[in-house]
């Protein structure tokens, strides 16, 4: 989806706060993350419906909410739509309950723990071979952003088959792919001023991918 | 504290999620759905044995064992595994080298995907939108307002974790360390180092 998460070349946010290198602000937090592990090892859903149901937080919270905040919300949102706890149980809970829009398709449960999985297709690329993403803009989930969307890399380096988020976040199957590091020249995805000397490599699905002739 | 919280928006303050997380745990709790103790173990298990010490302990062991390097570039989680490293959130760790011409940065745009196995859980300032944002774009101004001023000259590879591949940097070990044992060359690896913030430094002596 094109949601307030992308957050890749956005402006505006200022300085990195590195100051702040704690891992966690209070004992709440740490808990919280350690239930959502169990709930995910637990066959709650999957992590890519996980990922997905943060991203579908209001984008008019999903910053002033915080992080373990979005981890609160999204929790509580697969939840009901699990049909673990009522809407109601949600309600009567102290504080407020973060708006999060429906999945569609809904979250499924977790089948298989893990995402790495072996196939016997093999690798449609090769290292070195160019390559253009798709223009894709899917409503649910994907992993490509969308300042990679439509743009020319190189391949460097094939890595295994994973579960592919797009159609596991919603139950429509695992359809496990390669997965290519893809190296994009910085000039190629932000335009003629960014920086010559630098380039980003993101880790993409085999169908995020079409081959560019010679 | 981060950019992200309390900017006077209308909603809950930090210590009233507080009161919401632990209330969804009890409601939970009471219903049979949720052992606290569990919690309890992971919350253990991720203050005492999880950390960037591990990570450190994989680049001290690629900076005096060159054929332990080799095998790290080539199969990270296997290497690691060597070391009795594994886990969850790193099924497939990749390890990326610096050089005096290259340097390698880390990050994760769409999340805030990170290597647990080898560094533990992130520090505030990697899940903030300031650097999910810009490090992609602008990552020679981002390092050089983080403290680390590369030369014109270094190319910058920047590795944004899409999908379930973790990656690791490996550092350039300093010079005038030859003489130091593994463990203290561990010491000199930090948690910034292996993200690509930061390059190891001999302490100043005085």
């Amino acid at each position: 989806m094109n949601g307030i998460h992308d957050l890749g070349g956005m402006d505006g946010f200022g300085r990195v706060p590195h100051e702040d290198d704690a891992t966690v602000h209070a004992p709440w937090e740490v808990r919280l993350r350690a239930l959502v592990g169990i709930e995910l090892a637990t066959g709650l859903t999957n992590i890519d419906a996980f990922r997905h149901a943060i991203e579908r937080i209001d984008p008019r919270c999903y910053f002033a909410v915080g992080y373990f905040g979005r981890w609160l919300a999204g929790l509580e949102a697969l939840l009901v739509e699990r049909g673990v706890l009522a809407a109601a149980d949600l309600d009567a809970l102290p504080g407020e309950r973060v708006r999060v829009s429906p999945s569609d398709p809904q979250p499924p449960a977790a089948a298989v723990l893990g995402s790495l999985r072996r196939i016997e297709r093999a690798p449609r690329f090769a290292a070195g071979e160019s390559v253009r993403t798709r223009n894709a803009h899917p409503h649910g989930h994907t992993r490509l952003p969308r300042y990679a969307r439509g743009r020319i890399g190189r391949i460097d380096r094939v890595h295994p088959a994973f579960v592919l988020p797009d159609t596991n976040a919603h139950g429509l199957g695992e359809n496990p792919q390669h997965v290519y590091a893809v190296r994009f020249a910085s000039r190629e995805l932000f335009g003629d001023d960014a920086d010559a000397r630098a380039s980003v490599c993101l880790d993409l699905f085999e169908s995020y991918l079409e081959p560019v002739e010679g | 504290m981060s950019g992200e919280h309390d900017h006077g928006h209308s909603h809950d303050a930090p210590d009233r999620r507080a009161v919401r997380a632990e209330a969804l745990e009890a409601l939970l709790t009471e219903k049979g759905l949720l052992d606290p103790a569990a919690v309890d173990r992971i919350v253990r298990h991720y203050e005492e044995d999880i950390g960037p010490m591990n990570g450190a302990r994989v680049v001290a062991r690629a900076w005096v064992d060159a054929d332990f390097r080799a095998r790290l570039l080539e199969n990270g989680t296997a290497a690691i595994g060597e070391l009795g490293l594994s886990g969850a959130q790193t099924e497939h760790l990749v390890v990326v080298e610096n050089s005096a011409r290259v340097h390698n940065v880390v990050v994760c745009s769409l999340c805030s995907c990170y290597p647990w196995a080898v560094l533990g859980l992130p520090p505030a300032w990697y899940k903030s939108p300031e650097y999910r944002s810009r490090v992609v774009r602008e990552p020679r101004t981002v390092l050089a307002e983080m403290g680390l001023g590369l030369d014109g000259a270094v190319e910058i590879r920047v590795w944004d974790s899409s999908a379930e591949v973790r990656y690791l940097v490996l550092p350039e070990r300093p010079l005038g360390t030859e003489a130091l044992p593994e463990p203290e060359l561990a010491d000199l690896v930090t948690r910034d180092c292996m993200i690509g913030v930061a390059v190891p430094r001999l302490p100043t002596r005085g």
